[in-house]
C-alpha cells in the first residue's frame, strides 16, 4: 500500500505542465461529447432513454453537489506503529543553506512536513528560529524552481549513464594531472567534511574551495593573527552588559541571529525583577532591526569603521595603558562608549559585521584589552558556520581565467548569481573539460554546468553538522525524496567508486568519531537532534604583533568620497537562497516596510541633495534601482539589499528587484560589500515600491509606549501612567461576560521584540495564510494575520524606532462582533474572539470597525488561481497546508484565531491524560517561533500563569485601552537605557 | 385670531378636468418623442455596462474593486447611502406635504414617488453586491432554519438597515401604487385599443370611482401615509446608524440620525426639483408644475441647507468638544485640512453654501440657475457620503493602517449602471404612468376657473 502512495507524487513530478487536466475527464473529451457519441450509436428506445435519463441525472446531482472532485484516500493495510492519520509526528532534524544553522523540529502530518520549529534541545539555538528557517518548508514543495531528475545540458540523462560518464571525466582528470576542484558553501557536517577529505584524497590534484556570497573571510583571517585559530568565536550577548556593534546586524542577519538574539533579548527582560538592562550602542549606515533597538545609534559611512575602531582602541588603551596607534582622528561618541565599556570589562562585546581584516583585527584588540575573549567571546564553542577566505575564491577565478582549472563540481553554491564577477563563470564553466552542479533547485548556474545531478531537500536527506565546536546536530528525512534527486553526498560516494551508502557512511562515522557504537545512543541522538560533547576550552593569547602593523595604515576620519553604496542582506532574503519562497518575497521589510522590491534607501538630506523623491529611479554605478527616502539612513551613503534580481532561480524570484552582488570588490584581501564614490545619478523614470506601512508616526497617540531605564526604576509605570486611568474607568451598563474555564490572552513584550518577523512567517506557515502578490500589496491586501508596525519618532535624521506586532486583540467587548449581521464573528466561553468562515457572507463590516484593522479580507480566491500563482495553485504546493485548519473561501473574512487548532489539541491531550493543561503548554504558532521570548500566551484565569504575572505587570497595557474594548492582548512597555527620553 | 388668506390656483392656464385628464394622459398615448428614445437607449447602455461590472464583481471577487483592508467600503456603500437618500423625497414629499395638507403638492408628488421607488431600487443593488459572498445573502435574513437554527445577529446596524429598506421599498412602492389605482381606470376607460384596455384595466383593479371607493381611497391614503412617514425618518436614520453605532472617529456620532434623514431629504427634494424641471420642459407641464412649485422646492432647499450647515458645524464642534484626539485629528487634519480637503469643502460649498442663493428671488426664478443648482446639491451630497466613508476609515486609530482608496473601473462601472437604472425606470414611468396625479390635480381645480373656462371657450364657438 504504501508504494501506491509514493506513486501519487510521482504522478505529480509528471504534471508540472497541466496541473489543471487532473480534473477533466481523459483525451480532452467533455462528457457531453461522450454521450454524444453515445447516443448517436444507438436506436432510441425508452430503454436508452432512460439509461441516458438516469445517467445525467445522476452526474447532474454529483456535479451539483460536490464542487470538487473526489479524490481517492485509501487507509492503510498495515499501518504504520507510529502514524496516526490526523496526527502530527515532530521530528528533530538540523537546517543549514550555507549561511544559516538552526536545530529544527519538523511537524509531520500524514507524511508531509509542514512546519518547522525550533529544537528546545539545542543548546545552541534553544528552540529558536528566524523567518528563513519558517519559511523553509516550503522549498521542499516548489514544483516551479527544483530540478526533478538528473540531467545533462539541460537533457534528462538515466542516474546509471551519468555516474559513468562523471567517473571517466574525473578518471581522465586525475590521469591528466588536471585540477579539480569542489566548490562548496561551508560544509558544518563533520562526517561530509571527513567525506570530502576521502574524495580529495581520491582524486589527487583536486581542491576543496568553500565560497559564501557574503562572506566573513576578514574576520577568519583576522582572528587567525590575533588569536592563531581561523575559526569565529561565539559571542554570548546574554553575558554583556555593554554591547557596541560597529555595523553588524547581530539580531537580523548577521552570523547567527537566532542565538544572539535570544541572549540579547534576556539582557532585556524586566519580568523577572531585574533591576538592570544591557546598554546597546550602534554605529552604522543603514538602519537595521538591530540599530532600531539600541539605546544609542550613531550614523556613520562604513568607509569610517576604521578610524572609529581605531579610535576606540585607543580611548582605551590610554585607560589601560596599552600602545596607542598614531594618527587617529576621534569620533565625538568615542569617549562615552569607551568609559561604559571600560565599566562593564568583562561582560561587553564589541562586535563589527565588516569584512576587512584590519578593522576585526581592530575589534579583536578592543575586545582584547576589554578582557571579554574567554568571558563573553568565546572561542571553546567557536562558531563553524563560517569557512569561506575569499582569497581561495579569487584564486579559483584566477585559474578559470586562465583555463587551468579542470573540473568543477559546484555544490550549495551559485556564483553566477552572487559572485561579483559572473563572467568569470559564466564563461570560464564553458570551457571545463567537467562541470557539474549538485543544487536541489534551479539557479543561474545551473544552465552553465554541463551535468546537473540535483540534490535532496534537507528535509529528504541524512545529514549531520557541527555549527560550534562541541555541538553537534542530525539532519534525517522527513519524508521520502519527491522528485527523482540523490543526496550529493551519495553521489560523491559512487564517483569515488565506493559502495557504501551515504547513511551507512554517516553512522560509521558517527559511531567512530562522535557517539561511539551503540543503536541506543544514536537512537536517542537522532531524536533529540542534538548531542553535545564536552570541550576544554582554553581562551587563546592575543597575538599584539597583529595590530602594530595596522599602524600607519588606518587613516582618515572617513568622510569625503561621494556616496557611499552599502550592501546588505535583509531579514527576508538574507544571500538570496531563499529568492524563490513567495513567503519571504511577501514579507515586509520590518523597518522599511517594503515587500516585493529592494531598493537604494538615502537619508532625507542626502535625497534632498540628489534631488530624489521616492520611487525615483536612480542609477547607481549603472544599475537602476528606485530609491526609498530612509530616516536614519547615514547621510551620503545609498544602502540597497542583497539576494534580489535573480534571472533563473524560479518563476516567484525572477525579475524581483536588482542584483546589486556585481557591485562588491575584491579589496585588501577580501570581498567588500560598501563602497565609497559610487556614481549616482537620477533617472526621470519612477517606480511604486510596494509597502505595507504608508504613515510612520505615532501622531502622539499612545500606541507604543516608551520609558527609560531611569523613570522605570524610579516608577514601574512610568510612560504607562495613563493604563491606570483607563483600568479605574473600566464601567459598562451591561452584565458583564463572565470566563468560567478558560481566558486566553497573549502579552507582547517590547523589551524583548526585535521586529525579525520570524513570528509573521511562523504564522503564516501555520495558518495556510495566502500570498497574494505585489500588485495585491499595493492595493493594501496583504492576508498576513500578524504585522509588526513600525513607528519612528522625533528628527528624521535620528529617528527613534519602535516595533510593534499586533494581531488580533481578541476583544472582550469586540466591535467587530455586534457588528455582523450574520454573527460569523463571536465571542467563545474561552475569551477568544473567533470567525465561523462558513457564515460569513462578506459584509466587511468587521474590517471597517476593527480599531486595529487586523482583518483580512479574501478578496479573490487565492487557492487554485493562476492569477496568484504561488504554493496554493500547485496540488504539490498545497502539500504544505496545515490540515488543521480550513483554507478559506473568496468573500469570506479571516484573522488571527490565536491558533485555536494548538489550543483544542493540546486541550484535549490533557483531557485524554486526564489532567489540568499545564502552563505554556499551549503555544501558538508566534510565540513558539519567537526567537526571543518575547510573546507569552495562557489562562488569564489562572493567577500563577507567566500571562497573569505579565497581565498584572507595571509595564503592561492594551492598545487603544481608551476605547474599553477590553482586548486580550497586553503589551508590555518599551524601556530603553538612556539617560533622557529622545523626543 | 385665525386668518386664512385666499389661495391663488395652483393649476394655470383655465383647465377644465377634461382638459386636466387629456393632458396629463397625452404623453401615453403619443408615440415617444426622439429625446426619449435617445436618452432612453443611454439608459439601457448605462445598465448594460453596469451589469458587466456586477457579473465581474460576482465572477471574479470584491478583489476587482478599489477596497482593501483598512477601508472595506467604498463607492458602493457612497452610493448605495446616496441613492437611498435621494429615494427620500418621494416618500417625505406625498407624506409630510399629505399630512400638513399642502394641496400644491398634488402636480408633483406621483413623479416624486417613482423617483423614490427606482432610487431605492437602485440603492438595494449596493447593499447585495458589496458582500463578498452573494449568493449567502440569505444569511441576513431572520427565517427559522435548518442550520441551528442560527439566527441573524439582532444588534446589527446592517440587519436593521435590511428591515428597514425592504420595509420603506415595500411601503413607497404600495404608497406610490394604490395613488396611480385611479389613473389607471381614467386611463382604461378612455384608451381606444383593446390591449392598453385590458392592461391598464387589470392595474385599475376594477376602479369603478364610487364614493365609497373614494371613501376607502382616502382613508388607505391616511393610513398608509402614517406608516410611510415613520419609514420616512427611520429608514435613513437606520442607514446613520450603519457608521453611528461604530467605534470609527467621524462615525461614531449621535448627531447622524437627524443629519442622516435631513440630508436625505435634502438631496431628495433637489432630485424632485431636476426632474419636474425637466418635465415641464419637455412634457410643457408648465400649468401643472407651475414656478410658485419650484418656488416653493427652492424654499425648501433654502432651508434644509441652513440644516446641513448647522450639522457640519456640530460635528466639527462635538469633535474638539469631545477632547479625543482621534475624533480631532479626522475633522481637522483629514477633513477640513489634509488629503481630503477637496472633498471636505465641495461638500460644504455645494450643500451649505451654494443653496443660499435661493434667497435671490430671481434665482429661484430662473430656471436654468435652478436646475444647476439642484444637481449641484446632489453632487454635494454625494461628496458627504464620501467624507463620512473614506475620510474615516482611511485614517483611523493606528497610524500604520492608515492608506488611501482609489475606485476602480468596477466600482464607477457598477454606480454609472445604477444610473442607468434610474434613467431607464424613470423614463418607463414618463411613458407609461400618468407623471401627475390626474384625480388628485381635479381635486385642486378652481371651480370658478371651470366656469370661466367654459365661457371662454363658448365664445371661441367650441
Amino acid at each position: 500500500m504504501e508504494k501506491k502512495y509514493w506513486k501519487s507524487t510521482e504522478e505529480l513530478n509528471n504534471r508540472k505542465d497541466s496541473n489543471r487536466k487532473a480534473d477533466e475527464i481523459p483525451d480532452g473529451k467533455s462528457l457531453l461529447e461522450i454521450i454524444d457519441q453515445e447516443i448517436t450509436g444507438k436506436p432510441s428506445s425508452r430503454r436508452n432513454f432512460l439509461k441516458f435519463c438516469g445517467f445525467s441525472f445522476a452526474t447532474a446531482a454529483i456535479a451539483s453537489s460536490c464542487e470538487n472532485p473526489v479524490k481517492k484516500a485509501i487507509p492503510y493495510l498495515n499501518k504504520p506503529e507510529d502514524v496516526i492519520p490526523g496526527m502530527a509526528s515532530n521530528y528533530a532534524s538540523t537546517y543549514f543553506d550555507g549561511a544559516e544553522y538552526s536545530s529544527i523540529v519538523v511537524k509531520v502530518r500524514d507524511g508531509r512536513p509542514i512546519k518547522i520549529e525550533g529544537n528546545t534541545l539545542s543548546a545552541l539555538t534553544s528552540g529558536g528560529s528566524t523567518a528563513r528557517v519558517q519559511a523553509s518548508v516550503l522549498g521542499l514543495y516548489d514544483g516551479h524552481a527544483r530540478l526533478k531528475h538528473p540531467s545533462k545540458k539541460g537533457h534528462g540523462i538515466d542516474w546509471k549513464i551519468l555516474d559513468q560518464e562523471v567517473s571517466d571525466k574525473l578518471e581522465s582528470l586525475k590521469n591528466a594531472g588536471e585540477t579539480l576542484v569542489l566548490l562548496t558553501s561551508p560544509v558544518i557536517g563533520p562526517s561530509t567534511k571527513q567525506l570530502i577529505s576521502e574524495f580529495l584524497a581520491a582524486y589527487p590534484g583536486s581542491k576543496h574551495i568553500v565560497y559564501e556570497p557574503v562572506s566573513y573571510s576578514g574576520m577568519l583571517e583576522a582572528n587567525l593573527e590575533s588569536f592563531g585559530q581561523q575559526v569565529i568565536p561565539n559571542y554570548h550577548f546574554g553575558k554583556a552588559g555593554t554591547i557596541v556593534s560597529v555595523g553588524a546586524d547581530f539580531l537580523g542577519t548577521w552570523l547567527s541571529p537566532e542565538t544572539f538574539t535570544a541572549g540579547y533579548a534576556s539582557r532585556r527582560s524586566l519580568t523577572d525583577g531585574e533591576k538592570s538592562i544591557s546598554w546597546h550602542m550602534q554605529y552604522e549606515a543603514g538602519l537595521s532591526i538591530t540599530g532600531s533597538r539600541a539605546d544609542k545609534r550613531v550614523r556613520i559611512r562604513p568607509s569610517g569603521y576604521a578610524t572609529l575602531l581605531a579610535a576606540l582602541y585607543n580611548e582605551l588603551a590610554s585607560r589601560s595603558g596599552a600602545p596607542s596607534l598614531p594618527d587617529i582622528t576621534t569620533h565625538e561618541t568615542v569617549a562615552e562608549t569607551a568609559e561604559r565599556l571600560w565599566q562593564s570589562k568583562g561582560t561587553s562585546i564589541v562586535v563589527c559585521g565588516s569584512n576587512d581584516k584590519d578593522e576585526q583585527i581592530l575589534v579583536n584588540a578592543i575586545n582584547h584589552l576589554l578582557g571579554n575573549i574567554g568571558q563573553t567571546i568565546t572561542f571553546g564553542d567557536a562558531i563553524l558556520t563560517k569557512q569561506a577566505v575569499d582569497r581561495e575564491m579569487e584564486e579559483l577565478a584566477a585559474m578559470l581565467e586562465e583555463g587551468k582549472a579542470g573540473g568543477l563540481i559546484l555544490w550549495g553554491v551559485n556564483p553566477v548569481y552572487d559572485y561579483y564577477r559572473p563572467e568569470v563563470f559564466t564563461k570560464g564553466l564553458e570551457k571545463l573539460k567537467l562541470s557539474v552542479i549538485l543544487n536541489h533547485a534551479q539557479d543561474e548556474t545551473y544552465g552553465f554546468t554541463e551535468y546537473s545531478v540535483p540534490g535532496h531537500h534537507y528535509l529528504e536527506s541524512w545529514g549531520d553538522a557541527e555549527p560550534c565546536r562541541g555541538s553537534y546536530s542530525l539532519a534525517q528525512p522527513v519524508i521520502r525524496p519527491v522528485f527523482d534527486t540523490r543526496a550529493p553526498q551519495e553521489s560523491l560516494l559512487k564517483w569515488m567508486g565506493r559502495e557504501t551508502t551515504w547513511y551507512d557512511y554517516l553512522r560509521e562515522y558517527w559511531a567512530s568519531e562522535i557517539i561511539g557504537s551503540g543503536e541506543n545512543t544514536w537512537n536517542k541522538v537522532l531524536r533529540e537532534g542534538v548531542y553535545q560533547k564536552e570541550q576544554n576550552s582554553v581562551a587563546p593569547s592575543f597575538n599584539t604583533a597583529a595590530l602594530t602593523s595596522l599602524a600607519g595604515r588606518i587613516k582618515g576620519d572617513g568622510s569625503g568620497e561621494g556616496i557611499e553604496i552599502v550592501m546588505y542582506q535583509n531579514i527576508a532574503m538574507g544571500q538570496g537562497h531563499h529568492a524563490n519562497n513567495p513567503w519571504l518575497m511577501e514579507l515586509p521589510d520590518p523597518v522599511s516596510k517594503v515587500c516585493w522590491d529592494n531598493f537604494a534607501a538615502v537619508s532625507p538630506k542626502t535625497a534632498s541633495e540628489l534631488g530624489l523623491s521616492k520611487g525615483r529611479m536612480v542609477s547607481v554605478n549603472g544599475l537602476e534601482i528606485p530609491v526609498l527616502i530612509q530616516p536614519g539612513q547615514a547621510d551620503d551613503t545609498l544602502s540597497v539589499a542583497l539576494g534580489y534580481g535573480h534571472t533563473g532561480f524560479g518563476k516567484v524570484a525572477d525579475g524581483v528587484g536588482v542584483n546589486v552582488f556585481p557591485l562588491a570588490v575584491y579589496r585588501d584581501g577580501s570581498r567588500k560589500y560598501s563602497l565609497p564614490g559610487a556614481e549616482v545619478s537620477a533617472l526621470a523614470r519612477t517606480y511604486e515600491l510596494a509597502s505595507t506601512q504608508m504613515h510612520h508616526s505615532m501622531e502622539g497617540r499612545p500606541i507604543v509606549r516608551e520609558t527609560t531605564l531611569k523613570s522605570y526604576l524610579e516608577k514601574p509605570d512610568s510612560g504607562n501612567e495613563m493604563h491606570e486611568e483607563f483600568e479605574k474607568k473600566h464601567v459598562t451598563l451591561y452584565k458583564e461576560i463572565e470566563f468560567k474555564g478558560h481566558h486566553w490572552g497573549m502579552a507582547v513584550d517590547l523589551n524583548k521584540c526585535t521586529g525579525c518577523s520570524t513570528c509573521v512567517i511562523a504564522c503564516q506557515a501555520e495558518n495556510n495564510i495566502p500570498v497574494v502578490g505585489r500588485a495585491e500589496v499595493m492595493k493594501y491586501r496583504i492576508m498576513q494575520w500578524m504585522r509588526i508596525d513600525r513607528y519612528y519618532s522625533g528628527d528624521e535624521n535620528e529617528p527613534g524606532v519602535v516595533f510593534q506586532p499586533v494581531m488580533c486583540q481578541h476583544c472582550d467587548n469586540a466591535p467587530c462582533e455586534n457588528v455582523c449581521p450574520v454573527s460569523a464573528t463571536n465571542h467563545s466561553s474561552e475569551g477568544l474572539n473567533q470567525m465561523s468562515y462558513n457564515r460569513c457572507v462578506g459584509t466587511k463590516y468587521c474590517i471597517n470597525n476593527c480599531p486595529y484593522k487586523v482583518r483580512r479580507f479574501n478578496w479573490f480566491r487565492y487557492v487554485t488561481n493562476e492569477k496568484f500563482d504561488y504554493n496554493m495553485n500547485s496540488d504539490l504546493g498545497r502539500m504544505v497546508l496545515n490540515p488543521d485548519v480550513t483554507v478559506r473561501e473568496r468573500g469570506v473574512v479571516e484573522k488571527c484565531s490565536f491558533c485555536i487548532q494548538r489550543i483544542q489539541e493540546k486541550k484535549l491531550l490533557a483531557k485524554n491524560e486526564n489532567r489540568p493543561l499545564r502552563d505554556g503548554e499551549i503555544k501558538p504558532a508566534c510565540m513558539q517561533a519567537c526567537p526571543s521570548g518575547a510573546i507569552v500566551f495562557g489562562d488569564l484565569n489562572d493567577p500563577e500563569s507567566t500571562i497573569s504575572k505579565y497581565f498584572a505587570d507595571p509595564r503592561n497595557y492594551h492598545l487603544l485601552e481608551e476605547l474599553h474594548t477590553l482586548p486580550s492582548v497586553g503589551y508590555l512597555t518599551l524601556v530603553r537605557n538612556r539617560e533622557e527620553e529622545q523626543s | 385670531m385665525y386668518k386664512t388668506e385666499v389661495r391663488g390656483p395652483l393649476i394655470l392656464g383655465d383647465k377644465n378636468y377634461r382638459q386636466i385628464s387629456s393632458d396629463i394622459i397625452a404623453p401615453i398615448d403619443r408615440p415617444a418623442p426622439l429625446w426619449w428614445k435617445g436618452v432612453f437607449g443611454l439608459g439601457i447602455l448605462a445598465t448594460l455596462f453596469g451589469l458587466f461590472a456586477m457579473y465581474q464583481t460576482v465572477a471574479k471577487g470584491i478583489g476587482t474593486w478599489g477596497v482593501n483592508n483598512s477601508v472595506g467600503w467604498g463607492w458602493e456603500i457612497i452610493n448605495f447611502v446616496w441613492w437611498i437618500g435621494i429615494g427620500h423625497a418621494g416618500t417625505a414629499f406625498s407624506i409630510f406635504l399629505l399630512i400638513l395638507r399642502q394641496k400644491w403638492r398634488t402636480s408633483i408628488n406621483r413623479a416624486a414617488e417613482a423617483m423614490t421607488v427606482v432610487a431605492v431600487g437602485a440603492a438595494a443593488i449596493f447593499p447585495a453586491l458589496h458582500m463578498g459572498r452573494v449568493w449567502l445573502a440569505f444569511y441576513i435574513f431572520p427565517y427559522p432554519n435548518t442550520r441551528g437554527p442560527l439566527w441573524v445577529n439582532f444588534n446589527s446596524p446592517l440587519f436593521w438597515d435590511f428591515i428597514a429598506i425592504s420595509a420603506y421599498l415595500l411601503i413607497s412602492a404600495s404608497f406610490w401604487y394604490y395613488g396611480m389605482v385611479p389613473d389607471f381606470a381614467t386611463i382604461r376607460d378612455k384608451a381606444t385599443s383593446k390591449i392598453k384596455k385590458a392592461v391598464y384595466g387589470f392595474f385599475a383593479f376594477g376602479w369603478t370611482g364610487s364614493t365609497s371607493e373614494w371613501l376607502r381611497y382616502e382613508a388607505l391614503s391616511y393610513v398608509l401615509g402614517g406608516i410611510a412617514a415613520v419609514l420616512v425618518v427611520s429608514v435613513h436614520s437606520i442607514v446613520s446608524t450603519d457608521f453611528a453605532v461604530s467605534v470609527i472617529p467621524g462615525w461614531h456620532t449621535t448627531v447622524f440620525p437627524p443629519y442622516f434623514v435631513v440630508g436625505a431629504i435634502f438631496s431628495g427634494f433637489a432630485m424632485v426639483m431636476t426632474l419636474m424641471i425637466i418635465i415641464r420642459k419637455m412634457y410643457k407641464f408648465q400649468d401643472y408644475v407651475t414656478n410658485s412649485h419650484l418656488d416653493a422646492i427652492a424654499r425648501i432647499l433654502i432651508f434644509i441647507s441652513l440644516i446641513m450647515g448647522t450639522a457640519y458645524a456640530t460635528e466639527i464642534f462635538i469633535a474638539w468638544y469631545s477632547g479625543s484626539q482621534y475624533e480631532m485629528f479626522t475633522f481637522f487634519k483629514n477633513r477640513i485640512t489634509g488629503d481630503y480637503t477637496f472633498q471636505f469643502w465641495a461638500m460644504v460649498v455645494c450643500n451649505a453654501i451654494i443653496p443660499q442663493l435661493f434667497w435671490f428671488k430671481k434665482i429661484r426664478q430662473n430656471l436654468t440657475i435652478a436646475f444647476i443648482i439642484s444637481l449641484l446639491i446632489n453632487l454635494g451630497m454625494w461628496y458627504e457620503r464620501f467624507n463620512i466613508l473614506i475620510t474615516s476609515l482611511s485614517k483611523d486609530y493606528l497610524p500604520s493602517s492608515w492608506v488611501t482608496y482609489h475606485p476602480t473601473w468596477v466600482e464607477v462601472g457598477v454606480y454609472i449602471g445604477t444610473l442607468g437604472i434610474f434613467i431607464t425606470g424613470v423614463l418607463l414611468f414618463f411613458k407609461f404612468i400618468p407623471m401627475i396625479a390626474i384625480s388628485e390635480v381635479k381635486s385642486i381645480l378652481k371651480v370658478t376657473s371651470i366656469k370661466k373656462n367654459e365661457s371662454k371657450n363658448s365664445s371661441h364657438g367650441q
